[in-house]
């Protein structure tokens, strides 16, 4: 479990975090969320150590990693694993040189049983016969395939994902979140993710925070999301008119009502949303 | 308009000041203890071979055509009959040991090596390759730039000394080839009035300039902000800066021990 008391970074004269507080449970997906320049990336890199807050603390597991110097921080930093937006892969080394590196550095297994963990991890991420192609010739999906086992492959208490489905299309961001959720479930992992994909949202959130410029603004389940009543959250997360027709769609199967705003008749007359693009009219 | 010319030299003063509290906090920050002492030996090797194998054919090429002009040039300022012909190869020979060999190739290195290392280090800052290193737990300032300073520290002097030799080789095949000086007087006037302190005060330079190849250009690149543009500027800055202070470096070491 990690728990945020209190954060609070600035910049210069800018405040970028005003106050945060949250509780992100082990064994869950923990989902920060929010439009660009909310404070979710710097909440995160206060999380793991790479800022240090103006104020208050971050816990892992009841340890105050704020307050922790040198080596106490180096032990807490082991447990971490990290999937960068970028993927962060080390150009000069392949696949399996990559995913290698913290078992070279951490550990003092023989290099047949290091390389038995790396291709065990490489399968778990669903990338075979790749060990010896360099991040140069890899697609982004298969970049943060690589960077997500590099991650667990010290089996981590705690993996922070940052913005996991940047760049990718839509069905590689499904693979993507699947295998985190599924890596969590099955090490009982405390996972962060920052996203601003709202299928992730819908699909592996079991805990979301949502950040409005440096504040948090709302927090619960994949569940309640839907349900929300704070105004800027739903400017959020339906600013596409298909998903305010989803949720609309959904609050009139489970209450019978939809959205006050909006007229029945109309959201009735719709025609199922499709992602197959009209035919042009004039062939 | 006079306050406005104050504020920004006061501003630049402190960018230098505060580049330099920077600089030191960075070397500082270098000393403690390997996580993995055979990661860090493999680190090292590798920049020995970037370092060292990586400069040696431009290091040999420059040093044989300096030696060879060097001669040549010697000769043609040496026109009194009274002057013996071995004294070119006594020129050649100090030229080459004092100046040429430790300073020219420092500087060429400073472009070679300096700019490697410190676009080495800005892309793998823009690209979040140090925060992953930090976030594992490993000391990235330990881990990047030690093994580049040490390898320069042991590398660099290695190649001011072969391009010592391939200097006085150079002068001596240019000096016969075109008829200015025969080998055997060349050799014979190598022998005469050596002074084996000069090769002593040559390494000394060797190894103040190896540092300030290595740790400018690790600055420049670890502290990176922004992009590929900016790993480009950073590069140059660099090396422009690398060669002030090999330059300055010269200046204040043989003021200081000749």
């Amino acid at each position: 479990m990690i728990e945020v008391k209190n954060i609070k970074k600035s910049f210069g004269e800018k405040v970028v975090i005003e106050d945060v507080s949250a509780v992100m449970k082990a064994g869950q997906c923990n989902l920060i969320i929010g439009s660009s320049g909310s404070g979710k990336t710097v909440l995160q890199k206060c999380m793991v150590g790479l800022f240090e807050p103006d104020e208050g603390a971050v816990l892992y597991d009841g340890q105050n990693f704020t307050e922790m110097k040198g080596q106490e921080k180096t032990e807490i930093r082991k447990e971490i694993g990290m999937l960068f937006q970028g993927s962060a892969l080390f150009d000069s080394l392949n696949v399996q040189e990559n995913v290698m590196f913290p078992l070279n550095m951490f550990t003092k297994d023989s290099y047949k049983k290091k390389l038995e963990r790396v291709n065990e991890v490489l399968a778990r991420v669903n990338l075979v016969d790749a060990n010896k192609k360099f991040p140069a010739e890899l697609s982004g999906g298969m970049k943060k395939r690589v960077a997500l086992a590099r991650a667990v492959v010290l089996n981590p208490k705690y993996l922070f994902c940052d913005e996991p489905n940047s760049g990718l299309d839509p069905l590689t961001s499904l693979v993507i979140d699947k295998l985190i959720k599924e890596i969590t479930v099955e090490y009982n992992i405390t996972t962060v993710i920052n996203t601003h994909d709202m299928n992730s949202v819908m699909e592996i959130g079991n805990y979301i925070l949502y950040m409005y410029l440096g504040n948090k603004e709302w927090e619960g389940t994949n569940k309640e999301i839907i349900f929300s009543k704070n105004q800027r959250l739903n400017d959020f997360i339906f600013a596409s008119e298909f998903l305010q027709d989803a949720k609309d769609m959904r609050m009139l199967e489970e209450t019978g009502k939809i959205s006050n705003n909006r007229n029945m008749e109309e959201l009735m007359d719709k025609d199922a949303p499709t992602l197959v693009p009209p035919p042009d009219e004039e062939n | 308009m006079a306050f406005l010319f104050s504020y920004c030299i006061l501003a630049h003063y402190m960018t230098i000041f505060n580049d330099i509290g920077r600089y030191l906090l960075m070397l500082k920050g270098m000393f403690s203890k390997p996580e993995n002492g055979k990661m860090y030996w493999k680190e090292f090797i590798h920049q020995c071979t970037e370092i060292g194998f990586g400069s040696l054919g431009i290091v040999a090429i420059i040093s044989v055509f300096i030696g060879a002009v060097s001669t040549i040039q010697t000769a043609y300022q040496l026109v009194s009959p009274l002057i013996p012909p071995s004294t070119i190869a006594q020129i050649v020979r100090d030229t080459v040991i004092l100046e040429f060999a430790p300073t020219l190739v420092s500087i060429v290195l400073a472009g070679v090596a300096g700019s490697r290392i410190a676009s080495e280090l800005g892309n793998m800052r823009v690209s979040e390759q140090i925060d992953a290193l930090e976030i594992m737990g490993i000391n990235t300032k330990t881990y990047l730039i030690l093994p580049k300073i040490v390898a320069a520290l042991l590398m660099i002097p290695l190649l001011v000394v072969i391009a010592m030799c391939l200097g006085i080789l150079g002068g001596r095949l240019a000096g016969t080839a075109s008829g200015i000086i025969s080998g055997s007087i060349f050799d014979k006037g190598l022998l005469e009035f050596f002074v084996p302190y000069n090769v002593i005060f040559a390494l000394i330079k060797a190894y103040v300039f190896s540092f300030i190849i290595a740790s400018i250009p690790a600055f420049y690149g670890y502290y990176v902000k922004g992009g590929a543009l900016e790993i480009g500027r950073a590069s140059t800055k660099a090396v422009v800066v690398s060669c002030i202070l090999i330059l300055f470096a010269d200046y204040i070491l043989s003021a200081l021990l000749l």
